[in-house]
């Protein structure tokens, strides 16, 4: 007997297809890995059955009825809960106010009871948290145990996770596992999704495998080893790319110093941060998100100012300067948001120009021919499927990533800062963003990578930085980091801080 | 190759689409407002001959058409310049009354000038006036991060009183005890443009000041920073385009041009400054605006539209007696239509 | 005795000039909350100034000219819900359309209806309350509409239980800050942004027609003068709380009653007494930019919501 069971389901996003003809079925009582790349459809299978989106054609089963679900309510009402990577949640709210929202239609709310209420059912699924505490203060682990718990309340027999792992460090990824086997324990029926195979192997008890939409097997976990899993996920044996051989000099070309700065709340964000990065190296910058990394880039890239500390490039210091010097200063910057680094209402080639006005004007006066060459010469390099006239908005991920990559490595900087820059791609793309990255290295530019990737930043970079609390808790070469290294450092348990500097 | 195709497709709109929109829109004012107008004991039919068809027909009522655009052209200008960097100054009718009551003071004291050199100074002078009472809640707005859209509501009741007070304080008519101030000196006026009209050169300077926003907006860098900021603060910010030196320089032209609007009716209209010299010109010019779709060519066609709205519905209320109100309902309708037009526009490509 | 006199009347104006702002400000604190910026506040008030006159003209009935204002007031608000709900039109605009639709309507109806008279037409208001009537100082401030007293002891007491204590208000804030996270709750965005943009539109529309059927007992071209926009200001200087907005109401309506109150004392003032017209509105852009540094509004405020 199948909790639920999705039948032939296909989707279709304008030409683009998401789902083709899947089958999933979900036991009682189980964990079931979702297991694919990026873009392989997993995400939107699980948000069909959560009625964020709708079938083209299939069927769901639930219980064994045929069951329309139209609408993130109706699954509700089937005791389907999902968490995604995007928390929903209200973050002035408190996390009994957020549990129960939508939930309780009572005319009056006796906020006490409430929390006493959400507190006890905390208990019984064995989730730790405070119900009155304001979600805008918990860290990430915490809010995704509100949203479980937010699911749980509501009944749920069967819950979704979204690559729940992305934004945890490995030792919150053990305390989630606990309250999933938990859960298990109690008859719930969990959907995990993930691209990541050492943690399908050590929860789930079935997996089922995605590829470009389509299901390649389901599979006892078992009977099964990473290797195979790996192979059915890629359908290719080697994939990836890594660096290769040494080209970084001791020569340094940025330079930071005792960095400080705020985030958008006036919190502290940067507590003295200090590194370097030379000629011909990539350093990686690795760290859970939200530990002050957004606001490294953004005062590297001077649109955030440091409120005390240097930033020296090639010995000019250049703290406190506008986006624009920093970018005639040599520092390359591409954006965290992809979609916040461009003007989507724009053309592809107003935005690729947009970094250097001032050389295609004359008189104040545009001079639309050569910003039309420029943009047409860019495009043709670095393989973006637009035209220079095409709407910014238009552009796949992928294209937009080029699209920003193409602006910033026309101007040859020195030092490139790049956080996140694979987020959310697909495989070629990401492929086609570490080529670059690495190009940059062996053409002697400094690279910055911050990412929340661990195997990205083991694979590209030279040395790597870890971040918490606004602090660079450690600093490594390549060769000496571990996962469980970096782990620790990640949480915060283990600092190496004094360490690092000595090395440097 | 054929993907791109494609992708060109779900971003335009058709195009047949595109031009059934003025019809559309028309035809569904016409039916939203014809209600009123059988209230007002009227035959809609023949209150829209009058209202759209008859001011066109005859000389004398073709120019007051002219006439009455010239404000609302330089008040949509005054607003295109400023919704197109995300600066939304609601307070052009205010920027407007200051400039009226800088060209008031020069008009008495620069009666020595030639006339050339009296609109070069008075164009001067209300560009300034007006930018100056634009000035604080850009400032407000951009380095304190308070909404504009309630400070320049706001500057704009502050004016009337500073109007009235000086009106009926140190400008009052000495011979007549009106609340309004002394004339403008001859040569200050705007000279007139036609026989038998009150068409002046006002409605020149408007015609330039389009061409000057249009230039500026499509032909320039600092028109490309100006939309890049209105369309994507974010990404402009990351692009290493002021943000907010911009989006103050788009409020104080924006505040300029409306002065320029209260210098025009002044000097070439009333020739006084006068507690009720713009029925609303500066409201009317973020419909306009709007209605351009935030261009300065799609504005002056809505301001000289609206002009013929603001001719025509005196001539219904002459002619059939149905209040003049209806051209001020009308514009609002017109408005209101034409932005779900916009939307429904949009939602179509979405599907495709 | 004479100071205390002063101060009663004082107050007993400051209430008066409070009521018909703070009506509009707490309907436009919901909208807002919700995520809506209305600003067809001041047409939708001006509007309910009008219909409230006109009916009660019509019908000698005050009550019936308060209650069809408010239902019109309603659907005014269901329109705006109608743009910027359902359409998801630039909130600004679509507001400031329907102020201009709902002031022309205003004024189209009132000159057909009363256009030809000589003298302003006017009808006999609302009576004022005297409780307390034999105890000096007190009456003095007790003096006032019954709708004052409904503002303030009903409404705002309500509004506030309602925000913060419903879940209905719950689900209000959820709307206004996280559109996505209530809808993903199982909440209807688009149901309560109508049902709080209709609410609020009742209630801009029975500030109206307090002036016109209380204050005023007529209707003329400049009956609102801007309340409305006064309105919006206080919702952020009252940082989206009722009982926070209400305090700022008092405090503007203190400013205005104080020039009121001088101006009648008949007082030869060195400045003119337009400048005491306009402190209210200086005073409230001051105490935007005071109150604006740590506004957190609604994080939803303007944006549109769309499900994919």
């Amino acid at each position: 007997m199948y909790v639920v069971e999705m039948r032939q389901i296909t989707k279709r996003f304008g030409d683009v297809v998401a789902n083709e003809g899947v089958d999933f079925q979900l036991r009682s009582g189980e964990i079931h890995a979702l297991l694919g790349e990026n873009g392989a459809g997993k995400t939107t299978l699980m948000r069909i059955l959560f009625g964020l989106y709708h079938e083209d054609s299939g069927k769901i089963v639930v219980d064994g009825q045929p069951a329309r679900i139209a609408s993130p309510k109706d699954a509700i009402s089937l005791g389907i809960g999902m968490v995604t990577q995007h928390f929903a949640l209200v973050p002035p709210f408190s996390v009994a106010e957020n549990v129960i929202m939508g939930y309780r239609e009572s005319l009056s709310l006796d906020i006490k009871a409430i929390e006493a209420e959400v507190a006890d059912s905390a208990a019984r699924f064995g989730i730790e948290i405070n119900p009155s505490a304001i979600v805008r203060h918990l860290s990430v682990g915490q809010k995704q145990r509100v949203e479980i718990l937010k699911a749980l309340f509501r009944q749920a027999r069967v819950l979704i996770l979204d690559e729940p792992t992305a934004v945890l460090i490995p030792q919150e990824v053990e305390a989630l596992f606990g309250i999933l086997r938990n859960l298990r324990e109690q008859g719930i029926s969990i959907v995990f999704i993930s691209h990541k195979l050492n943690e399908v192997m050590a929860i789930s008890d079935r997996v089922t495998v995605l590829r470009d939409g389509r299901v390649i097997s389901t599979i006892d976990t078992s009977s099964t080893n990473p290797t195979e899993l790996a192979r059915m996920m890629v359908g290719r044996e080697t994939f990836g790319v890594t660096r290769q051989g040494e080209v970084a000099t001791d020569q340094p070309i940025l330079e930071v110093q005792n960095l400080c700065a705020v985030d958008d709340r006036g919190l502290k964000a940067l507590a003295e941060v200090s590194l370097v990065v030379n000629a011909g190296e990539i350093l990686g910058v690795a760290g859970v998100g939200g530990n002050g990394q957004k606001e490294l880039a953004e005062t590297l890239c001077g649109i955030r100012s440091p409120t005390s500390g240097s930033i020296q490039v090639r010995g000019q210091e250049m703290s406190g300067a506008s986006p624009s010097e920093m970018t005639a200063a040599g520092v390359g910057r591409i954006p965290e948001d992809r979609h916040a680094g461009v003007v989507a209402e724009l053309t592809v080639a107003d935005n690729l120009v947009m970094e250097y006005l001032a050389r295609y004007t004359s008189r104040g006066v545009l001079d639309k021919k050569a910003i039309r060459n420029y943009a047409d010469g860019l495009i043709e390099q670095f393989q973006i499927k637009a035209r220079p006239t095409d709407k910014t908005r238009t552009l796949s991920g992928g294209n937009l990533q080029k699209l920003l990559l193409a602006r910033v490595l026309a101007n040859h900087p020195d030092v490139l800062i790049a956080p996140q820059p694979t987020r959310g791609l697909d495989v070629g793309a990401t492929e086609y963003v570490h080529n670059q990255l690495l190009e940059q290295r062996e053409q002697g530019a400094a690279v910055l990578l911050i990412s929340e990737d661990l195997d990205e930043i083991m694979a590209l970079s030279d040395r790597i930085a870890v971040m918490y609390e606004g602090e660079i808790v450690g600093m490594l070469p390549v060769q000496e980091a571990d996962i469980e290294r970096l782990g620790l450092m990640m949480s915060g348990v283990l600092k190496e801080k004094d360490n690092a500097v000595a090395q440097i | 190759m054929p993907l791109l195709k494609f992708r060109l497709e779900k971003t335009g709109a058709p195009l047949w689409f595109r031009g059934l929109i003025p019809p559309i829109t028309l035809a569904l004012t016409f039916l939203l407002t014809s209600g009123l107008i059988i209230w007002g004991k009227a035959n809609p039919f023949e209150a829209y001959y009058y209202f759209l068809i008859d001011p066109l027909s005859g000389r004398v009522s073709f120019l007051e058409v002219l006439v009455k655009s010239t404000p609302l052209i330089l008040t949509g200008m005054a607003v295109t310049v400023a919704f197109v960097a995300g600066y939304y100054n609601i307070g052009a009718e205010g920027q407007l009354y200051a400039g009226a009551l800088a060209a008031a003071w020069l008009g008495t004291v620069l009666g020595g000038v030639s006339t050339p050199v009296a609109i070069l100074l008075m164009v001067l002078g209300g560009f300034v006036a007006g930018m100056l009472w634009a000035l604080i809640p850009a400032l407000l707005r951009v380095y304190m991060n308070v909404d504009e859209v309630v400070t320049t509501l706001l500057t704009n009741s502050i004016i009337l009183f500073i109007i009235s007070a000086i009106l009926n304080g140190p400008w009052r008519d000495p011979q007549s005890g009106w609340p309004q101030s002394p004339e403008i000196a001859e040569s200050t006026r705007l000279p007139q443009l036609a026989a038998r009209s009150r068409l002046h050169f006002g409605f020149v300077l408007a015609l330039i000041a389009v061409a000057m926003v249009w230039f500026i907006l499509t032909r320039t860098s600092f028109g490309l920073k100006l939309r890049a900021v209105g369309l994507g603060r974010e990404g402009a910010r990351f692009a290493g385009i002021h943000v907010e030196r911009s989006m103050l320089l788009a409020a104080l032209i924006s505040g300029g041009i409306a002065g320029i609007a209260g210098y025009v009716e002044v000097a070439g209209i009333q020739y006084h400054l006068i507690g009720e010299l713009s029925p609303g010109y500066g409201y009317t010019g973020i419909i306009i605006a709007t209605m351009g779709g935030l261009t300065a060519l799609g504005a002056a066609a809505s301001a000289l539209f609206f002009g013929l709205v603001e001719t025509g519905a005196q001539t219904v209320s002459r002619a059939l007696g149905v209040p003049v109100y209806l051209g001020e309902v009308t514009q609002a309708t017109m408005l209101l239509v034409i932005l779900g037009m916009f939307i429904l526009q949009r939602y179509r490509i979405r599907r495709a | 005795m004479v100071v205390a006199l002063f101060i009663a009347t004082l107050t007993a104006a400051t209430l008066r000039v409070a009521t018909p702002i703070l009506l509009a400000a707490i309907g436009e604190t919901f909208s807002e909350r919700a995520g809506v910026l209305n600003l067809g506040i001041e047409g939708i008030m001006f509007f309910g100034a009008f219909v409230s006159f006109f009916v009660a003209d019509l019908t000698n009935s005050l009550w019936t000219g308060l209650l069809i204002a408010v239902v019109i007031g309603c659907l005014l608000g269901v329109l705006m819900a109608f743009f910027t709900v359902t359409l998801g039109v630039n909130q600004h605009v679509s507001g400031l359309g329907i102020t201009l639709l709902a002031s022309g309507l205003a004024l189209f109806a009132f000159r057909l209806n009363y256009g030809g008279r000589a003298t302003p037409p006017s009808i006999p208001p609302f009576e004022q309350l005297t409780p307390l009537a034999n105890i000096p100082i007190l009456s003095t401030i007790l003096n006032q509409y019954l709708l004052t007293y409904i503002v303030f002891l009903v409404i705002v007491p309500i509004s506030w239980w309602v925000m913060y204590r419903t879940s209905f208000g719950l689900k209000v804030r959820a709307v206004g800050e996280n559109p996505e996270a209530a809808d993903a709750a199982g909440i209807n965005v688009f149901r309560i942004r109508y049902i709080v943009l209709a609410v609020g539109g009742g209630l801009m529309a029975m500030g109206g027609a307090f002036l016109s059927l209380a204050q005023l007992g007529a209707f003329t071209h400049g009956i609102i003068a801007g309340r409305g926009w006064v309105a919006i200001a206080l919702v952020i200087f009252g940082n989206w709380n009722p009982s926070k907005v209400m305090l700022g109401s008092l405090i503007f309506g203190g400013a205005y009653a104080l020039q009121l109150r001088l101006q009648a004392m008949g007082l030869q003032l060195p400045i003119p007494y337009e400048t005491f017209l306009a402190l209210p509105y200086i005073v409230t852009i001051i105490a935007l930019v005071i109150a604006g540094r740590k506004a957190s509004y609604p994080a939803a405020l303007l944006k549109p919501y769309h499900r994919e």
